[in-house]
């Protein structure tokens, strides 16, 4: 176990901390510690982070675009089969929430699913196991999985919230959205309040996709890492180091199998949350 | 735990691969599940045609039994009725027939009557001169009364 040496909070402030790296006097420097990493300020990244959600991004896009190039019409067999499904899937739920006609809502939905499902997924990798790999390459800290950083589940939220932003203004028009913003729900002399109102509704909406996400897969991440530790307090074949032992195997294994739910569950909230505000931005009135 | 940079890359990576996705994954596949859908949805148009043409041809081909059945007893009855008139007919001919050979033997016997009588006349009237010329003696000279015989003759 990698806790050896370490302190409890040390352990866990371990497993928290990203791989940030910055630009620093002409080279790419990572941070050994939080207090570095926070140092570095916004002009910094978290390679693990972006690294990993590259990596799952690539593999889903392999995956579904090596199966769309050969699809046929034909007996579906194996990933196609697979993929059909998870397609069909998709396509049921964007026709149950989004009621206007936007080609691409339905791939969008396709991808937010699909990434966040697989970054989360990466939340059953048992946590110390990545480090066995990342340790002896010199790299002091690796998050592996990319929605415990919120850093990219803000950025999934802001990228939802432009295209929101977008096509509220296509659709109704940059008038129709100021008046939207505005003239609602008070009429026009109830204007400030109106604004407030709106505002904030406006705003709680990539906030909300956000830090739900986040929240989630980041106590979900901290339960594991609690449930690491008890197995890390070995002290010799002891009763109670044994059951100490014996109850991380459980209660990860417990965990786990609930953490399964959670990683499709919060991947397909993120998703019908993305439909339903796109859905709304196509609302004339509402 | 810091805000940073990282934000923006993962943006971007977000729409690169929701770009990626909505050009080269999701159309082709749409494509070919409502090409198959429409293939399935034909399959069973086509099954259901099928059974109704089944089910039509079961019906036409009872119905050309049946016809066939009455054909075959109307042609059975002709048949019947033909027999019948050919057995009539040649009844009819065989009693014609019968008919015609007793009339004809008649005629024979009547003819055989006609010479038999003839051949007795002619015989008698020998008889007769044989009888007469006994009676008188030679007085009676068959020339000279040949020709009162002959009248005798024609009177038998």
């Amino acid at each position: 176990m990698s806790a050896e040496g370490k302190t409890t909070s040390e352990y866990i402030q371990h497993h928290l901390q990203n791989l940030t790296c910055s630009l620093q006097d002409g080279h790419f420097h990572c941070a050994h510690t939080a207090e570095e990493a926070k140092a570095m300020g916004f002009w910094a990244i978290n390679v693990d982070t972006l690294l990993v959600s590259l990596v799952l991004g690539l593999v889903f896009l392999f995956l579904f675009g090596r199966v769309a190039k050969t699809i046929s019409t034909d007996t579906p067999s194996g990933m196609q089969n697979f993929v059909e499904w998870v397609v069909e899937f998709i396509d049921g739920s964007v026709r149950g929430s989004f009621t206007g006609r936007n080609a691409m809502v339905a791939p969008l939905a396709l991808s937010i699913f699909a990434w966040i499902f697989m970054m989360n997924l990466m939340d059953l990798v048992p946590i110390d196991y990545i480090a066995l790999i990342t340790e002896p390459m010199g790299i002091g800290h690796f998050k592996l999985v990319p929605t415990t950083d919120p850093n990219a589940t803000i950025g999934m939220a802001v990228g939802v919230f432009l295209l929101v932003l977008y096509y509220s203004i296509k659709v109704k028009g940059l008038g129709g959205f100021v008046g939207e913003l505005t003239l609602q729900p008070f009429g026009k002399f109830g204007l400030p309040v109106n604004i407030f109102l709106e505002g904030v509704n406006l705003i709680a909406k990539p906030v909300s996709l956000a830090l739900r996400l986040f929240g989630n897969m980041y106590a979900g991440e901290m339960i594991f890492i609690l449930i690491a530790l008890m197995g890390a307090s070995w002290a010799g074949a002891s009763f109670g180091s044994t059951l100490l032992f014996g109850s991380q195997v459980m209660l990860s294994l417990g965990w786990a199998i609930f953490h399964i739910l959670i990683v499709t569950l919060q991947a397909f909230i993120f998703m019908t949350l993305t439909i339903v505000y796109l859905d709304m931005a196509h609302q004339e009135h509402h | 735990m810091n805000i940073n940079a990282t934000l923006i890359g993962q943006t971007i990576m977000f729409a690169l691969f929701v770009w990626f996705c909505m050009k080269f994954v999701w159309p082709p596949i749409m494509a070919a599940l409502d090409a198959r859908n429409k293939r399935i949805a034909d399959g069973l148009a086509a099954a259901e045609r099928g059974k109704n043409d089944l089910a039509l041809a079961a019906k036409r081909s009872a119905e050309l039994l049946r016809e066939a059945k009455e054909k075959v007893a109307e042609i059975i009855a002709l048949g019947d009725k033909r027999a019948s008139n050919i057995v009539e007919e040649a009844k009819a001919q065989a009693r014609a027939e019968g008919e015609r050979i007793v009339v004809a033997a008649k005629a024979e016997i009547e003819q055989e009557v006609f010479r038999a009588r003839e051949q007795l006349r002619t015989q008698v009237s020998v008889v007769a001169l044989a009888g007469a010329s006994k009676i008188l003696g030679r007085e009676i000279d068959a020339k000279t009364h040949s020709d009162l015989l002959d009248k005798l003759v024609a009177e038998i």
